[in-house]
């Protein structure tokens, strides 16, 4: 054994040395600006998360051949604590990167992100929705990102299940919807019409902006926070009821149980995003062919008016080498005909373009998990009802995690979701004024 | 060596060879120690360093001074923190050590068949990462679909509910338990091993029963050892992270940001972005570490003393 072993370690190191050396010396090449060839070669680094982007990212090389992009997949999560490491420390970031429209405050508070003006990015405004475009720039007239995909919100339900209740459709008020949800209860014990995501700060954040809250204002320094608005409050007060009346499913989201519950019929509707309908379908096999998607309930009758819960925009990191290229890269990913296109049809990424969305062939693709139905087309149509106006705060993660954890307890019989709601909007006013901010309330 | 010394040298290649002999200890030690310093001291330093800052979103950076150590001395959620695992530890250390030191008594007593067996399998929770043991455990206890629920329902039972506010914490504790009662039934069993087998035969001589040699002999010999773990686990038990931050999933209105004082320090550190103030929670919990443990050992060697 040792006999064989030796050599082999051997080998095994000057091997790996040579190519230590070999790894050395490529970037010291590449970085030397005096040998450059006839094109100077551009690298950018870019980081995204989602699946097959390299695809994209060959379509601009091609475009562009003295640009080179190299693509990094570090993940949602981690993206953004390594970003945040990197930019510390004042190395190691990329050129672009994908970002979700609710990090972009928390960027800009460290002065993070290339203001995108300068490199024509008003020019193509107008491409998209403008919900979507309002997320990325700022009232003294910044561009800070490039709108990528999101996630219009509906509701994904079991027409069977609905019909079987008497509701031969969605009830188009949430104060309908509730007492469906009570008498479902009542009639099916054990199961729901719907779920409560007292864990998913997402989710919550996604149905309070359907509701009118405007939790967040900053300007400069001086920062509105209102969390527990009345609107806020209508929500809770809502929920509440369904809550008291035990007439929602309160499992836990993102979990196995609570994907098995949707297809098994335990819960009969999901309050859920663009993105939504995908994933549903990788996760359900018996339910297939009975789920319909429709629009949200309103808050006031005759209204239509609907929120986003995801999505993602690219960004040019400001300290960046090459901010012409970063900046043109980042327009390309998100106005591009073709790439942008390969979103929706490769990826199942929901689209902000405004082409991309009024196009009959995209959108009106018959789904059979969802009985033949064009599931794009109703999250199309919510795309252009978001409400407008909803800011989000430069500490998302904190405010995210303080909600879920006032919520849960509340679900959990401490308290009521007013009194989550107050205590959060307690709890962020502090958090704001340790952190320098003038809080108004 | 003792030929080196016998051959006869020059005074100059003796007095080198001193030297040699000197350094040898530290040239061995090198690799340890520049591994010691850089993942371990400094770290620890600049997280001291960071302890004494502020940093705000608008403002910046400034030095603080002790007012991050002043906040965390009275932080509720700190606090709870290190009460709910000091309650933790009081029924996980006994239960954990306890089992673990039967094993080992059984094992040890060799009237057990097919003895490599039973160590090893009894060890082997210990293989498994914790991530997986959570995740099976996770699954064992799933309130909707677990196999607790299953054979709850077949009988007719309600279902055990694992994952309220004060069943949880000794799901946790069993969880850990699992893994970690193979790893002290090892060491226990080595330190039994290591006890000269006439010691039985003069007990047995002696007319000692079985019981009264574990209890007069057996125990008093392996005492050491069994300080030695029980401070280990109690460091262990107030290290408590991963379980419980892998079971926030499935109970997430129990498990909060501040269940324990090591999810609070990450989540202080990695959600809040307050790195000063999660170094100032660490700190302050490895002085409560530090303090439980001397506290313990002190006790128990006055015990000795007597």
């Amino acid at each position: 054994m040792t006999n064989f072993t030796k050599p082999d370690f051997r080998l095994g190191r000057r091997g790996f040395l040579k190519a230590a050396a070999a790894g050395l010396a490529t970037p010291a090449f590449a970085s030397l600006p005096g040998i450059a060839q006839a094109q100077e070669t551009v690298n950018l680094t870019f980081w995204a998360w989602t699946p097959r982007t390299e695809n994209q990212v060959a379509l601009f090389m091609e475009k562009y051949p003295h640009i080179k992009v190299t693509l990094e997949s570090i993940g949602g999560e981690d993206q953004n604590t390594k970003l945040r490491a990197a930019l510390r420390a004042g190395s190691g970031f990329p050129d672009v990167v994908q970002a979700e429209f609710q990090r972009l405050p928390s960027f800009r508070a460290v002065d993070a992100l290339l203001d995108l003006t300068p490199y024509g990015a008003n020019d193509v405004k107008d491409q998209f929705v403008d919900w979507s475009w309002e997320s990325v720039s700022d009232a003294a007239g910044g561009v800070y990102a490039m709108p990528w995909d999101s996630g219009p919100m509906g509701l994904l339900y079991r027409a069977d299940l609905f019909e079987a209740a008497g509701a031969a459709e969605v009830p188009g008020t949430w104060a309908g919807f509730a007492e469906l949800a009570k008498k479902y209860a009542v009639d099916n014990p054990g199961k729901f019409l719907t779920n409560f995501g007292a864990n998913n700060g997402g989710w919550m954040i996604g149905v309070l902006w359907q509701a009118g809250n405007k939790p967040f204002a900053l300007n400069g320094t001086d920062m509105t926070i209102r969390i527990n608005d009345e609107p806020a409050k209508a929500w809770a007060a809502y929920w509440q009821d369904l809550l008291d009346a035990k007439a929602v499913d309160l499992t836990p989201n993102w979990t196995p149980e609570w994907f098995t519950a949707f297809d098994n019929g335990t819960i009969a509707s999901w309050i859920a995003a663009a993105w939504s309908p995908v994933q549903l379908t990788n996760v359900a096999n018996q339910s297939v062919g009975k789920w319909r998607a429709g629009q949200l309930p309103q808050w006031k009758e005759g209204e239509f008016a609907t929120s986003n819960w995801g999505g993602s925009t690219f960004s040019v990191i400001k300290p960046t080498a090459h901010p012409e290229e970063a900046a043109l890269f980042a327009t390309f990913m998100a106005t591009d005909g073709e790439a942008t296109r390969l979103y929706n049809t490769d990826q199942f990424l929901f689209p902000v373009r405004k082409e991309l969305l009024a196009d009959k062939d995209l959108m009106g693709t018959p789904s059979e998990f969802y009985g033949g139905q064009a599931v794009n087309e109703v999250f199309a149509e919510a795309a252009e009802h978001v409400i407008p106006g909803y800011q989000f705060s430069p500490f998302h993660d904190v405010f995210t995690s303080a909600l879920q954890e006032n919520v849960g307890a509340a679900v959990a019989g401490n308290g009521t979701l007013a009194d989550a709601l107050d205590r959060t909007q307690e709890a962020m006013v502090t958090y704001a004024s340790e952190q320098g901010y003038t809080v108004i309330t | 060596m003792t030929d080196i010394s016998a051959r006869p040298l020059r005074p100059a290649r003796r007095r080198s060879s001193k030297w040699a002999q000197k350094l040898a200890p530290y040239f061995f030690l090198a690799p340890f120690l520049a591994l010691f310093i850089v993942f371990l001291v400094v770290p620890l330093f600049y997280a001291l360093q960071l302890s004494f800052f502020r940093e705000t979103m608008v403002g910046g950076i400034r030095f603080v001074g002790l007012d991050n150590y002043g906040k965390a001395l009275t932080d509720q959620k700190f606090w709870d923190g290190v009460l709910l695992l000091l309650r933790y530890g009081l029924f996980q250390l006994p239960v954990m050590l306890g089992a673990a030191l039967l094993l080992a008594l059984i094992l040890d007593s060799g009237m057990l068949w097919a003895r490599a067996f039973f160590r090893l399998g009894l060890f082997l929770p210990y293989a498994v990462p914790t991530v997986i043991a959570a995740l099976i455990w996770g699954y064992l206890y799933g309130p909707s679909f677990g196999p607790m629920t299953q054979v709850a329902d077949y009988f007719g039972l309600p279902r055990p509910d694992l994952f309220n506010a004060q069943t949880m914490l000794y799901a946790i504790a069993n969880i850990s338990i699992w893994e970690h009662v193979g790893y002290f039934m090892i060491i226990y069993f080595a330190a039994l091993q290591a006890i000269p087998a006439d010691f039985e035969e003069a007990a047995v001589v002696s007319g000692a029963r079985a019981w009264q040699y574990v209890i007069y002999v057996k125990l008093p010999l392996i005492r050491g050892t069994i300080l030695v773990t029980v401070i280990f686990a109690t460091i262990g038990a107030l290290q408590l992270f991963a379980e419980p931050y892998l079971l926030e999933a499935l109970a997430p209105a129990v498990i909060t940001s501040s269940y324990t004082p090591n999810i609070y320090a990450y989540n202080l550190a990695f959600v809040n972005q307050d790195y000063n103030y999660s170094a100032a929670i660490s700190f302050v919990l490895g002085a409560v570490v530090a303090v439980v443990s001397y506290v313990f050992q002190l006790v128990s060697t006055r015990r000795e003393g007597k």
